[in-house]
């Protein structure tokens, strides 16, 4: 399969995307890298200069930083989780012998295709608006006061909005991984005795590990990058508490048009999404190789 | 046409030398077989000799050209593959017009050697179907088709039997060995099945860990085997081979046997019948003899030796004679 | 997994089934009812299910107040033409990733998927100057080019996964009939990858009609697609339910549709072809 020149053909087909991908993430790189050491705010355009890491320890120093780093991180694993449980649990209820399988899938996957100012603004108005939100109707009909969702509980709020989005994502691939399942080795289990639970842990469980792993990866890569749910729900608030770390320099470059220091905030987004794909490539990458 | 010769070929794939040096030369219209265990290179040399494979180093000349870096598709050489290698998405008609179609040949030639191929290989109503629809044995066939039309100056079969039941490839080793009587063209056949080998090739090539063990007629390489690597592989059941005492009589290092070439009945050994198949026509025995080992015995079908019985055994028959590094003498 | 079962624990496992969809269909269903009443009726408590008043009129309001057609062209444009150009340039590369794999193939795959980790939001400015000065701005062919980069990594990953499927003695047979490199692609490759090929573009035209970051940032009236046009209706907070559930029924519709018909092959590439 491997001849001299079709190694020479291979590098050719591959070299376009690798220097369009190369473009596309060195350039604005250099640029962010650049703005972040220089003194640039588009209320004061006189005013230019170097500023060494100042726009860094600003950065890192703003009272939102540490909260926003926590939220990112919240945010990423919570809906990780809540995604990889309920998705395994759905993906086992429908893989039994239901009636009408085809719709259900439809039914289930339909979220999947809500682009997300969307799905943000369905939940923010029709059902977690304190006043007019099904929510609150519910709420009243028990006897009891609405919760206010965005206001008391933002980040839990804005959780349950992306984990909604991506539930159907895990599911459907946690369920197409259940689907390739010999019944042949569910049967031998149960011939050695193994209960329905053991079945899920020693057998059915370390089937899907490949699958889990595609999930996490994917879903991180995305959800590292949330940023329009929080824009039409909670605008990061009340006051910062549902500010990530990419709302926090939207704010910075778009509300205090300050690019300098939005741009230090962007490069330490990314030294953290390195750290955390670092994490996921070490930890996940084996998983991926069969 | 159809000569191939390589010197001094070698194959490596970054430190390791799979193949560290090998000359052979495969004359016009033989069928030869190279066989071998697994691992031991035979795909690799077919492969090279297809320009699947670069070699590392060395020469291999097609009818007195110098093919070695020549691509595949200008080797004049066709492939049957051990999965067979259909397109599935064509028909078997377009499957076997794909060289000829690669070739720019006008459609009127293309559907009048397809059609002539098919005829040969029996798959004529099949023709409109799609690999998914056919057997084992039909796929086998329409990879044969698609070498045959090409009319190359060699085909090349890379353990193109391995994937049919064992009836099916009784029949197909004979319409292949057919095929190479009735072509008459260079055909280069990789096995690790020494039955195949025996049966179809005029020459063997005997590979083993990269190198060639042994050339030769099937006849020969059983008859003569020139070491002992060739002397148990070549043959079924296997040869005996005996070492110590009961080989210094005959003054080698290790002396083998063939289990036909042992009689039962009268002889100088004597031993306790472990296991027996009876085939009906053969009866195969392992027989424990003291101070020599177990052997293998080929006895008629009318022998009725049973687990557990005592019998004699004497050699009648050709004794293969080895020195210490496995050389015969 | 299909294992004989009392019917009545298929009973049960069915309506659980049934349940556990219909709530995660429900926010969707929901505001496609919403948007078929009349503002009134939208926000009446307790809410309406079926006693609500019917109309249409939200869809021809918004229909009139907006330039729809011209957002839904944008969309239409901007998420199948980056589809397109990124399957261009994709399938030559995730060929020879699968095909002539080096040392580093498996190290370059996950450096591309890494490029997508980078926020969007932290080269937000750079990337919208560069646009600016390059006269890109609002432009479709400017989104085209955002958003193909944008998914070119997933594009590769999942044509990757899929040509590594297919037999490598498939392609050396080609090789041996006389194929050359594109007639291997075009005759041989592709046909047998269709499938994957077909999965990985429902999968990026979904991704690229629901992109909601570049496509805002980016344009600013001509080249808006339809998720800049429901961005504008998402302001009234509260005033307009009924609106503005019509009018993001009409941005999600077609690619729910879409997604619906295509289910199975969706379904496959969803999974970037990692599980069977």
């Amino acid at each position: 399969m491997s001849t001299h020149s079709s190694r020479l053909a291979a590098r050719l087909m591959v070299a376009p995307s690798v220097a369009l991908l190369l473009i596309w993430m060195i350039v604005p790189l250099a640029m962010t890298l650049y703005y972040s050491f220089r003194f640039y705010r588009l209320l004061s355009p006189d005013r230019t200069g170097w500023v060494g890491f100042n726009n860094y320890l600003w950065f890192m120093n703003a009272p939102d930083f540490w909260l926003a780093l926590f939220n990112t991180l919240t945010l990423v694993g919570g809906v990780l989780i809540i995604t990889v449980i309920l998705g395994t649990l759905i993906a086992l209820l429908i893989d039994q012998p239901v009636k009408g399988q085809g719709l259900l899938r439809i039914l289930i996957i339909a979220p999947f295709f809500v682009m997300p100012p969307v799905a943000a603004s369905i939940w923010e108005n029709l059902f977690m608006h304190p006043q007019n939100g099904l929510f609150s109707a519910v709420s009243r009909g028990f006897g009891a006061q609405p919760i206010l969702f965005l206001e008391d509980y933002p980040m839990l709020s804005v959780i349950g909005i992306v984990s909604w989005e991506w539930l159907p994502f895990a599911t459907l691939i946690l369920l197409t991984a259940l689907q390739s399942l010999s019944s042949e080795q569910l049967e031998a289990a149960e011939m050695d005795g193994a209960s329905a639970f053991s079945r899920f842990r020693y057998i059915i469980l370390p089937h899907m590990t490949r699958a889990i792993t595609v999930v996490i990866l994917i879903q991180t890569i995305f959800l590292l990058g949330i940023f329009g749910e929080i824009y039409t729900t909670t605008q990061g608030g009340p006051g910062s508490a549902s500010t990530t770390l990419p709302y926090m320099i939207f704010k910075q470059a778009i509300v205090a048009k300050d690019i300098g220091r939005a741009a230090a905030g962007g490069i330490i987004a990314v030294i953290l999404a390195n750290i955390v794909a670092y994490f996921l490539m070490r930890g996940l990458g084996r998983n991926l190789d069969s | 046409m159809g000569k191939i010769q390589l010197t001094a070929v070698r194959k490596s794939f970054g430190e390791v030398d799979v193949i560290p040096g090998i000359d052979l030369t495969i004359e016009n219209g033989e069928f030869v077989v190279f066989v071998g265990p697994s691992g031991c290179g035979k795909s690799t040399l077919l492969r090279l000799i297809a320009g699947l494979e670069d070699t590392t180093s060395g020469v291999i000349d097609i009818d007195g050209k110098d093919a070695t870096n020549l691509p595949p598709a200008r080797r004049g050489l066709a492939m049957v593959f051990q999965s067979y290698a259909l397109y599935p998405h064509m028909t078997v008609r377009k499957n076997i017009a794909f060289p000829l179609k690669m070739a720019g040949m006008d459609q009127a030639e293309q559907d009048k050697r397809v059609e002539r191929a098919a005829k040969v290989l029996n798959l004529t109503s099949y023709l409109d179907r799609r690999p998914g629809q056919l057997s084992g044995g039909q796929r086998q066939r329409v990879a044969i088709g698609r070498a045959i039309v090409r009319e190359p100056s060699a085909f090349l079969f890379d353990e193109p039997l391995s994937n049919l039941d064992a009836a099916l490839r009784v029949g197909m080793r004979q319409e292949i060995s057919e095929l190479h009587q009735s072509l008459k063209t260079t055909m280069i056949y990789v096995t690790h099945d020494q039955v195949e080998a025996m049966t179809m090739a005029d020459k063997i090539v005997v590979l083993n860990a990269g190198r060639i063990e042994q050339v030769g007629a099937p006849l020969e390489l059983y008859n003569f085997p020139c070491n002992l690597f060739v002397a148990g592989f070549i043959g079924s059941p296997k040869m005996n081979l005996i070492e110590g005492a009961e080989a210094a009589k005959h003054k080698a290092h290790t002396i083998g046997i063939r289990p036909e070439h042992i009689t039962v009945g009268d002889g100088p050994w004597e031993g306790v019948v472990g296991l027996s198949e009876h085939l009906g026509s053969d009866s195969f025995l392992k027989v424990s003899v003291e101070g020599i080992g177990t052997l293998t015995v080929r006895a008629p079908g009318e022998v009725h030796a049973r687990h557990g019985d005592r019998v004699r055994l004497a050699p009648a028959g050709k004794i293969h004679r080895f020195d210490a590094t496995g050389l015969a003498i | 997994m299909a294992r004989a079962q009392s019917p009545r624990r298929r009973l049960i496992t069915t309506l659980a089934a049934w349940a556990v969809a219909l709530i995660i269909f429900f926010p969707v269903l929901w505001m496609i009812l919403t948007s078929f009443k009349t503002e009134a009726s939208a926000v009446a408590m307790p809410p309406q299910f079926l006693s609500a008043d019917w109309t249409l009129e939200n869809y021809a309001e918004v229909w009139a107040r907006s330039d729809y057609p011209r957002f839904f062209w944008n969309s239409v444009v901007i998420s199948i033409g980056s589809t397109l150009f990124g399957l261009a340039i994709a399938i030559p590369s995730a060929w020879a990733m699968a095909f002539v794999p080096g040392k580093k193939t498996k190290d370059l795959l996950m450096w591309m998927l890494s490029t997508k980790m980078m926020p969007a939001v932290a080269v937000m400015i750079p990337l919208y100057l560069l646009f600016q000065r390059l006269g890109l701005i609002d432009t479709k062919f400017g989104l085209v080019i955002a958003l193909m980069l944008m998914n070119l990594p997933i594009i590769i990953w999942m044509l990757y996964t899929y040509f590594k499927e297919i037999p490598g003695e498939i392609l050396e047979a080609s090789r041996m009939d006389g194929a050359t490199l594109w007639g291997e692609i075009i005759y041989v490759l592709t046909p047998m990858a269709l499938p994957g090929i077909a999965s990985t573009m429902l999968l990026n035209i979904i991704l690229a009609w629901n992109e909601a970051f570049w496509t805002i940032v980016l344009t600013t009236t001509k080249a808006a697609p339809l998720s800049a046009f429901i961005a504008s209706f998402s302001a009234p907070q509260g005033l307009f339910y009924a609106k503005l559930s019509a009018a993001s029924a009409m941005a999600i519709l077609p690619i729910l549709i879409l997604g619906w018909f295509s289910q199975k092959q969706l379904v496959r590439g969803l999974t970037f072809g990692a599980v069977k």
